[in-house]
């Protein structure tokens, strides 16, 4: 709107910059009133549901994870089916230091596991992402696979199959009690918690270096040839993901007080994958409203037809693939744009 | 405009891309073999020869993708012949593809924006938004009208007739101002109609930029090129002026008499 009042001037800069293009992009990471619907539904939410705030809590930690998993997969183009390996190795970081007392206070707590999280990311990443396609997405998951039976076998620090439970968490601050009974506390903590990362994979996201990870995504062959460093910025974004999916799980950790292999588990890797194809990856919100959608999907699926509600999610899924690629986000826009052409028309 | 840029008489133009004995084997096949090919500023330069010659081979060993299994690549009298390809556009040489390699799902000023970024050096930064540098926009979008494009640089590739998505092709490599230009059949898959939107666009390249030329189709090299040079079986067959090549009965039987003449042999 704004850039309709900038006059034409002889100018040859204010020229281009004038041009709609370049005023798209010079704006595109400005804020827009509809980015606070979440944040306000998530505050509204804490009002209206208090005995739901555990729930709530889970709905939290699955959107910070699926949001990790956006910046590897939605932006970089990284194929993965063993995000839960970064999910996994954040909840025993916090789980292990909780347990054996050496380290209980939250906010740090969820450093160590997004740091732990984040060197195995990088470890792995440094091998891992020489390979693409196929190769890249069994060697994900047999990274997973190592850990979970790793964390299965080291049954004298992690409890093995049982996991460690009853952990102690020091109250947030050293005021708020941080323990299952209090989840409007453990809900609070979790938003901060996925406003702080959110808003820094947002500004990842539209830098340059973010720009970059999209020109990676869509064209390999052309971001070595204008002499990007490919491997190294894949590295980078593959250790900042994992960093955030560990932090993700450290917070699981914490207010589930306990962490066992599921963590780990496979289940745990698709379902945050589908969480983020049904809301459309590559999108920044796809991770929220997939997240919604999934958990509202399972809740009604699940009272219709408790035994196999899985069979429901799964056409779903079809469909999706089908007819909606980019999941409901991505929906929402063709029906936008088809909405837009034809206003403009009439 | 047009003014600009005349190499000063008597200024000796220096050789800007140079091979020795560069070969190239895969297997028991040897795609190039021994070509000793100089390039210099301001050069214009065609590649030809028929399908299998090694012409692509030749220019992956050009840019790095490619090692060589012997001889050496020197630019600007340095060898780089151990550099990979990142550090090689870095120093200058720049190339496009015969079949579009463009950030399809992007609008055509983000194609030429990634370019840009990446060789001012901006593309590893994290913390700021990339609209904050209207710096590189600005650049871009000069770069975009300078080939027609900036009527469409919001649309995404995928809605641009091939056409000028050859151009938005040719805007990415010029984004990194090369030194040395290499251009893998720009006008490969474009309508005859629309040929001379590429052709256009190459003769405004800036004269101080070397490049070299891969095509099939005679009119765009003998409209283009200043020299050409032959490869026949990852040789080089021949090297010389437009006419001298046209006029060799040698070229004309094993490459340019295959459609009876060389404007007809289009590729």
């Amino acid at each position: 709107m704004t850039g309709a009042a900038i006059p034409a001037k002889p100018n040859a800069d204010a020229v281009q910059l004038g041009h709609p293009a370049a005023l798209a992009l010079a704006r595109r990471h400005h804020f827009r009133w509809w980015e606070a619907l979440p944040w306000l539904a998530a505050i509204g939410f804490y009002f209206a549901f208090p005995d739901y705030l555990a729930f709530g809590s889970g709905l939290l930690i699955t959107i910070l994870f699926a949001l990790s998993l956006d910046l590897a997969l939605g932006y970089a183009g990284i194929i993965t089916l063993g995000h839960a390996a970064f999910f996994g190795a954040g909840a025993y970081t916090v789980g292990m230091l909780a347990y054996y007392g050496i380290w209980s206070e939250p906010i740090t707590g969820l450093l160590l596991a997004g740091l732990a999280a984040a060197i195995i990311g990088l470890l792995s990443g440094l091998v891992l992402l020489r390979t693409t396609g196929l190769t890249l997405l069994m060697l994900t998951l047999c990274t997973m696979a190592l850990l979970q039976e790793t964390a299965n076998m080291a049954r004298a620090y992690t409890g093995g199959f049982d996991g460690l439970p009853d952990l102690t968490i020091d109250p947030v601050f050293g005021i708020f009690e941080f323990n299952p009974l209090y989840s409007n506390t453990q809900y609070l903590f979790s938003l901060a918690v996925l406003l702080t990362c959110f808003l820094f994979v947002r500004t990842l996201i539209y830098s340059p270096f973010g720009q970059s990870l999209t020109g990676i995504r869509e064209n390999l062959l052309r971001m070595h040839a204008i002499g990007a460093p490919v491997r190294r910025r894949l590295i980078i974004c593959y250790t900042i993901s994992a960093a955030t999916a560990g932090i993700a799980g450290g917070l699981w950790a914490q207010t589930n007080a306990f962490v066992n292999l599921s963590a780990l588990d496979l289940d745990r890797a698709a379902t945050v994958l589908i969480v983020l194809i049904l809301g459309g990856y590559g999108r920044l919100y796809g991770a929220f409203i997939g997240a919604v959608a999934y958990l509202a999907l399972e809740h009604f699926l699940a009272r219709v037809y408790p035994t196999a509600w899985q069979l429901g999610l799964g056409l779903l899924l079809v469909l999706i693939a089908l007819f909606a690629r980019n999941g409901i986000i991505g929906l929402g826009e063709t029906l936008w744009a088809r909405y837009a052409t034809r206003h403009r028309a009439s | 405009m047009g003014a600009l840029c005349h190499p000063a008489p008597g200024v000796m133009s220096e050789i800007k891309l140079e091979t020795r004995a560069l070969s190239r084997q895969f297997g028991a096949l040897k795609a190039v073999q021994g070509i000793n090919f100089k390039l210099e500023t301001g050069a214009r330069h065609a590649l030809i020869g028929p399908n299998g010659a090694g012409k692509t081979t030749f220019v992956n060993l050009l840019t790095g993708v490619l090692t060589p299994t012997a001889g050496s690549v020197r630019l600007a009298g340095r060898d780089i012949t151990a550099n990979a390809q990142a550090d090689r556009v870095k120093l200058g040489i720049a190339r496009t593809f015969q079949i579009n390699r463009l950030f399809r799902g992007l609008s055509v000023l983000e194609n030429v924006c990634i370019s840009v970024a990446e060789r001012v050096g901006a593309a590893g930064s994290m913390f700021y938004p990339a609209g904050r540098r209207t710096d590189i926009i600005e650049e871009s979008m000069r770069l975009l009208q300078k080939l027609k494009l900036a009527d469409v640089a919001r649309h995404r590739i995928s809605e641009l007739p091939y056409g000028r998505q050859r151009l938005v092709e040719l805007a990415i490599a010029i984004g990194l101002k090369p030194q040395v230009l290499l251009l893998d059949e720009p006008a490969a898959g474009v309508p005859s109609a629309e040929n001379h939107i590429i052709l256009d666009a190459i003769e405004g390249l800036p004269t101080d930029i070397a490049v070299l030329i891969i095509e099939h189709d005679m009119d765009v090299v003998f409209r283009f090129a200043k020299r050409v040079t032959v490869m026949v079986n990852g040789a080089v067959f021949a090297e010389g002026t437009p006419r001298e090549i046209e006029s060799n009965p040698q070229v004309r039987d094993v490459y340019l008499g295959q459609g009876g003449g060389p404007s007809a042999a289009h590729g």
